[in-house]
């Protein structure tokens, strides 16, 4: 009765060493954010000012959409809308059509992953080009990121060398991340100054300025943008927020939540088309109203896309980023895939020992254990229970709605401890396949209390 | 000030010494302490696997039975906290929930009501302080890691109380240690490894004993300790406090 997260978590987990390793390295983010966040005394009021801020913004949402293309459009941006996820891909295929453009850089963008976007421009016969380095060495090998903010970070260098060795003819053997981050830069340039477009995620869009920013930290985005001459950013309707004023809360918190920096090295804000030039931005709802209008779970529009609840997620950890079924995995992927479908997503409930880490590392203060613990009550009328639990909760209640036979139940109970091991430690015993059972009392506490042993 | 002891299903079958102890420790501090008869469970388990419906009966039942008590004491921070989080909303549309008010961990109450200043026992001996996430991130019974607020443990202030005793923290020191009722057996593999590490940060601390408010998370810590053949034992924190008695 495991669900796919469990299956994949054990898989996972059967590397020892790559697991270990996988928990430490993202542990150390969680240590990191954790000297950040005490260097600022006003840290927990910076928390609840960000949570009042998302929650102000994403409930007068369309005064500030409004407000920031209004603006934008007074820069002399290009402001597209797309309701899902095709029609964002629709426009910007458009664009780079009548621009006749060969190949597109890009930087990194979580919501060109939730649209599939490089597949669908792969297959009309545009080059996409990922300039993350995390993103990039991913897309050589073929395969998605495992984290939103650390995407490679389950890839370890000596792969990153034997990669190179193969696609940009580096030294054989070598795996000296000096060497290699040069390697890459040198190939990266050359597809900056070859590419046509450039396109651009947003961590926020500023409504009263009509400013696009962006958060790297190998300047990438600003080298996508600063070669080709049309630049395209797209960004989820979540991302608006209403000032300057607002955006300096949020930028204290971003970095230092995501990866223990106290910035990102560059904090790049994107406002007009270069000379010559033009800039588009696509505003992208695919779902997101739709979860605004949902009482129980809007809150993950607050959301700032850090990871923070990732690094300190002691099952994200311990399981991997494609132990998750939905593209986004740790405490805000499992919420955002029921959003999704629940149908489709539900097998990542289960990833969730409820232990409410990730609530008290949120920069925006998402009660992201609250709604896992919400969308487990959900999942029975979908179909989606799993049975075992279900007999089990069905039994405990039935048990313990009846007093007396409870009672007389663990007259019994201490006859297991004595049964032999292959009664008990079988495959029916999942509890068994790691720990022993614990024994039962030979006396229960009320049992000692009605013989007035403790009078 | 009457008290009713609440002594949660998996404590009265598998650790009722750690009933006994609460039992004794507030009689010793002159609490007119009783156990209603007929008591079960709160209903977390089954709210936490996704079916909260199951627990209602259990509220009305348990509302029930302490109504009439000015505390509810439990040894076990994740019971309390699964009573004073979500009883008034498993009751909403019955009745107004008394028991969110009252319930109380027995550490909280012994730190917070009674503010106990000595304690009669010895225990001469090392011990890791299991921290659990609900006791932490719940009941507020410590400053949880994550948080930039003044450092503090009411446990560890109990603890001290006791003589003889050299009180240690674990490396990731809330860290879950993987057991969340049904999780540990719903993800079996993940609930193990969070447990074997956890263990092993307590084990590298020097202690002999580790110990916690919550004999569940202390079991499933116990079973893979048993399985794995680590020699470090396994105690209830208010055994400590009511050392002696």
């Amino acid at each position: 009765m495991s669900t796919k997260h469990a299956i994949a978590a054990e898989r996972f987990l059967a590397d020892k060493e790559g697991s270990v390793w996988h928990n430490q390295s993202i542990g150390y983010a969680r240590t990191k954010r954790d000297t950040m966040a005490k260097g600022i005394p006003e840290w927990e009021q910076l928390r609840k000012l960000s949570s009042e801020i998302k929650r102000h913004t994403v409930t007068h949402l369309d005064y500030y959409l409004e407000e920031f293309s209004k603006h934008a459009e007074a820069n002399g941006v290009i402001v597209h809308w797309a309701k899902d996820a095709n029609e964002h891909n629709d426009i910007v295929y458009d664009i780079l059509q009548k621009h006749n453009v060969k190949k597109l850089v890009k930087s990194k963008s979580m919501l060109t992953e939730e649209c599939r976007l490089n597949d669908f421009l792969f297959s009309k016969g545009i080059d996409v080009v990922e300039t993350d380095l995390g993103e990039r060495i991913l897309q050589l090998m073929g395969i998605p990121p495992s984290h939103i903010v650390m995407p490679a970070i389950h890839i370890r260098r000596e792969q990153v060398g034997k990669l190179f060795e193969e696609k940009l003819n580096t030294e054989k053997g070598n795996s000296d991340p000096t060497y290699l981050t040069r390697a890459a830069r040198m190939h990266l340039r050359n597809e900056f100054m070859t590419a046509d477009a450039g396109m651009t995620g947003g961590n926020f869009g500023v409504a009263a300025t009509g400013d696009v920013v962006v958060c790297t930290n190998e300047g990438n985005a600003d080298m996508s943008t600063s070669m080709p001459k049309l630049h395209i950013a797209s960004i989820g309707i979540e991302k608006i927020i209403p000032n300057y004023d607002c955006l300096s809360v949020f930028v204290r918190l971003l970095a230092r939540s995501a990866t223990g920096q106290p910035t990102t090295t560059y904090t790049s804000h994107f406002r007009k088309a270069r000379p010559g030039g033009e800039m588009h931005i696509v505003l992208v709802d695919n779902g997101r109203s739709d979860i605004l209008g949902n009482a129980e779970h809007w809150e993950t529009m607050k959301c700032l896309r850090c990871g923070a609840c990732m690094n300190t997620c002691p099952v994200y950890r311990r399981s991997g980023g494609y132990s998750y079924t939905y593209f986004i995995p740790g405490p805000i992927g499992i919420n955002l895939g029921m959003l999704r479908s629940p149908q489709q997503y539900s097998d990542n409930v289960s990833a969730c020992s409820l232990c409410c880490s990730c609530d008290n590392v949120c920069p925006a203060k998402v009660n992201l254990s609250e709604q896992i613990y919400r969308w487990r009550q959900s999942l029975d009328s979908i179909g989606k229970a799993d049975p075992m639990k279900k007999a089990m909760s069905k039994g405990m209640t039935y048990l313990f709605d009846h007093p007396l036979i409870y009672q007389k139940s663990l007259y019994l109970a201490p006859l297991i401890n004595s049964m032999p091991r292959f009664m008990i430690y079988n495959g029916l015993n999942v509890w068994g396949k790691g720990r022993e059972l614990p024994t039962f009392a030979k006396e229960s506490f009320e049992q000692m209390w009605k013989k007035g042993k403790l009078k | 000030m009457k008290i009713g002891l609440f002594v949660p299903c998996y404590v009265n079958a598998l650790f009722p010494e750690v009933g006994v102890a609460t039992y004794k420790l507030l009689k010793h501090l002159d609490v007119d302490v009783n156990y209603p008869l007929n008591q079960t469970c709160c209903g977390q388990p089954m709210a936490n696997a996704g079916f909260e419906a199951k627990a209602v009966p259990l509220a009305e039942r348990f509302e029930e039975m302490f109504k009439d008590y000015d505390y509810v004491v439990a040894p076990s921070a994740s019971c309390a906290a699964f009573v004073k989080l979500n009883y008034p909303r498993l009751l909403k549309g019955k009745h107004f929930c008394l028991s969110d008010n009252k319930i109380m961990d027995v550490c909280e109450f012994l730190h917070d009501v009674l503010k106990v200043k000595s304690l009669p026992g010895k225990f001469s001996h090392k011990v890791s302080l299991h921290n659990s996430c609900h006791g932490v991130r719940e009941l507020n019974l410590s400053s949880a890691s994550e948080l930039n607020i003044p450092s503090y443990s009411k446990i560890k202030d109990l603890l001290k109380l006791v003589e003889g005793i050299t009180v240690y923290e674990p490396d990731h020191v809330d860290e879950c240690c993987g057991f969340g009722g049904m999780f540990s057996v719903e993800e079996p593999a993940v609930s193990v490894r969070m447990g074997t590490d956890k263990i092993n940060n307590h084990i590298a601390t020097g202690a002999e004993y580790i110990t916690g408010p919550d004999s569940s998370c202390l079991m499933h810590m116990q079973g893979i300790a048993r399985r794995t053949d680590k020699e470090i034992k396994f105690i209830h924190v208010v055994e400590i406090l009511a050392a002696g008695l």
